[in-house]
């Protein structure tokens, strides 16, 4: 009976030891791809990223070099204009959602934008192209920076409402108590308060439509040279390499590499920036 | 608490804010405005693709759905082959990525050692911040190849017997789809399903231990069980995801429009043949018809979401009032 048990017990230690074995290795499955996409984009794209990918437009097929400097102002001009719609919406939406509102109302809000954040991002560029292209007849920058601008608006809403709420009601309560209006209050107290928050959340935002390239496709549509007017369809970075990595071309592979390591550095950056910068923010009393 | 804030702070404001009250309603009405745009644009999104789909919606009524022929040159357009697979593309990415997320969530939150948990956590959250076109790009010239030389030529010599592995290997095909897909919900499946069992109370894992439970018992009696509806929300909201997951897919499905027993043939989804062929549509009826994909995919998303975030609402709600208790 004794050495039953003990025995019962060991098979059990071993069955818990086996099951940690199996959650450790689906961990690594799980994280695996990143090393795998960094590790290949790395041996294929490092050699292309040089001097002329930063500063030449894309070659004509068939000729050998070029680059991509079109695609990366396109890409940084798409998401000013994003920025433009998205960011004061977002921002102030979450600001209402955290300070105003009953909470039937919030709660109504808040699930709508996290269903928003679940619609494929191909459906935007759909709807923009109806809202703007058919009526303007043409693809343009505007309606490129507009999808990625209303992508951004349901997920800047989120993360602001959150930090929002994060800043202790004993502020509020001071800044009211010594005769501040209710949106001084909330100006010029909570949000800068919760400032380092609400940027995180914007710089999130700003990366993720940033690499978005189904949005784009016929709404900025992409553009091989330079784009001199707003109303005229502008090239971006995940574009150009979505072009280039479906095209039969071995020089054109190499530039859609070396574009997507450019790309993937930029996002990383971002994303370890924001890092840093909530690091700081959990430290602190926010 | 909260109330007694909420009572506390209107009756400061009604004897101290009097001087600025414009400036407070305007404040009030402009952030109003501004959190409404939620609403505006889902009705915007519901109506624009309607209207875009009208005729066609009038022509081809519930056959779109159910019909296979897809003939631009003779416009008859039936989207049953890119629903056939977008389903079966997100089923194998969910089969995939559904055990190694809810395992990969336990092992953060249960198993794992503490001082590897953070850094984990950060690189799943590296992994979900990759754009979806460069893991298409990784897709069409890594994962492809290998998968056409090693794993297929593997099922297909052992399970060829079975029609999902039979027949010939091209290389994109309707399997590289939802593997691809899999990866790409993977971060998204193993966070939510990690706050789901970070909200689990200590309580239930202290009862577990305390009857001697060992480590992966305490996990599976204690903190499984307990938050398997909030795990089957977890699902729902990757599958929302595999649904509506475009670039990389189309980068490796092969962009065929066929409905095949076979895994290893090349499939088409509702968002890869908008994707693709948008900007070839030369007659209205062709631009409509693709609309109307684009209402099917808005459509079957929006429920999907609808239930994924109710699933998630309920278990938060009820798990913040037994903390409460």
């Amino acid at each position: 009976m004794q050495f039953e048990r003990a025995h019962n017990h060991t098979w059990r230690k071993i069955k818990s030891g086996l099951a940690c074995g199996i959650a450790f290795v689906s961990a690594v499955l799980v994280i695996s791809p990143l090393g795998l996409v960094f590790f290949y984009l790395l041996v294929n794209g490092a050699g292309s990223v040089n001097w002329d990918f930063f500063t030449k437009l894309p070659a004509p097929v068939g000729a050998v070099g070029g680059g991509m400097a079109n695609a990366i102002v396109g890409t940084l001009e798409l998401l000013a204009f994003a920025g433009v719609i998205g960011i004061p919406i977002g921002v102030l939406g979450g600001v209402y959602l955290a300070e105003y509102g009953s909470a039937r109302i919030n709660s109504f809000l808040r699930f709508l934008a996290d269903v928003l954040n679940g619609i494929p991002s191909i459906t935007w560029g759909v709807v923009v192209y109806g809202l703007v292209v058919l009526r303007f007849k043409g693809f343009s920058a505007y309606a490129g920076g507009l999808a990625l601008g209303l992508i951004m608006i349901p997920l800047i809403l989120r993360t602001t409402e959150e930090v929002i709420l994060l800043v202790p009601n004993g502020y509020r309560e001071a800044a009211l108590a010594l005769g501040v209006s209710r949106w001084k209050t909330i100006v010029h107290i909570v949000m800068k308060t919760a400032s380092k928050g609400i940027i995180t959340g914007i710089l999130l935002a700003l990366a993720r439509v940033g690499g978005e390239t189904a949005p784009l496709l016929f709404t900025a549509f992409g553009n091989r040279f330079w784009n001199h007017s707003l109303s005229q369809p502008i090239a971006a970075l995940p574009l150009q390499i979505f072009t280039y990595a479906i095209s039969p071309y071995d020089d054109w592979h190499r530039q859609a590499w070396a574009g997507a390591l450019v790309l993937v550095t930029g996002v990383f950056c971002v994303n370890v920036t924001v890092r840093i910068l909530t690091r700081g923010r959990t430290a602190s009393v926010v | 608490m909260a109330a007694s804030i909420a009572v506390e702070e209107s009756s400061v404001q009604a004897r101290m804010a009097r001087p600025s009250r414009f400036g407070d309603k305007a404040f009030e009405w402009l952030t109003l405005a501004m959190a409404l745009t939620v609403v505006v644009l889902v009705v915007l999104i519901g109506w624009q693709l309607w209207r875009g789909s009208t005729l066609a919606i009038q022509k081809f009524g519930f056959h779109f759905l159910t019909t296979s022929t897809w003939d631009p040159v003779a416009e008859q357009f039936g989207a049953l082959p890119f629903i056939y697979g977008t389903l079966v593309s997100s089923l194998i990415a969910l089969l995939i990525a559904v055990p190694l997320g809810i395992a990969t969530a336990a092992y953060l939150t249960e198993l794992a050692p503490l001082w590897i948990r953070q850094p984990l956590v950060s690189l799943i959250e590296m992994l979900a911040a990759i754009p979806s076109v460069i893991l298409g790009l990784w897709g069409i010239f890594v994962m492809i190849p290998w998968l056409r030389d090693y794993p297929f030529p593997f099922l297909k010599r052992f399970f060829g017997w079975i029609p999902l592995f039979s027949g010939p290997i091209y290389g994109p095909c309707m399997f590289a789809g939802g593997i691809i897909i899999a990866i790409m919900i993977l971060p998204i499946i193993t966070s939510v399903s990690r706050e789901i069992l970070r909200s689990v109370p200590d309580l239930q894992r202290e009862a577990a231990y305390a009857l001697g439970a060992t480590r992966w018992e305490a996990t599976r009696i204690a903190v499984l069980s307990y938050a398997k509806k909030g795990l089957f929300g977890a699902v729902i909201l990757g599958l929302g995801r595999a649904l509506g997951e475009t670039m990389a897919v189309t980068m490796v499905i092969g962009n065929t429009p066929q409905i095949a027993a076979s895994l290893f043939k090349p499939g088409y989804t509702l968002a890869s043949v908008i994707a693709n062929e948008f900007t070839e549509a030369t007659t209205d009826m062709y631009l409509q018809a693709l609309f109307e994909v684009g209402l099917v995919l808005f459509g079957t998303t929006i429920l999907v979401n609808l239930l994924a975030q109710l699933l998630l609402r309920t278990i938060a709600v009820k798990s913040a009032t037994r903390a409460v208790q």
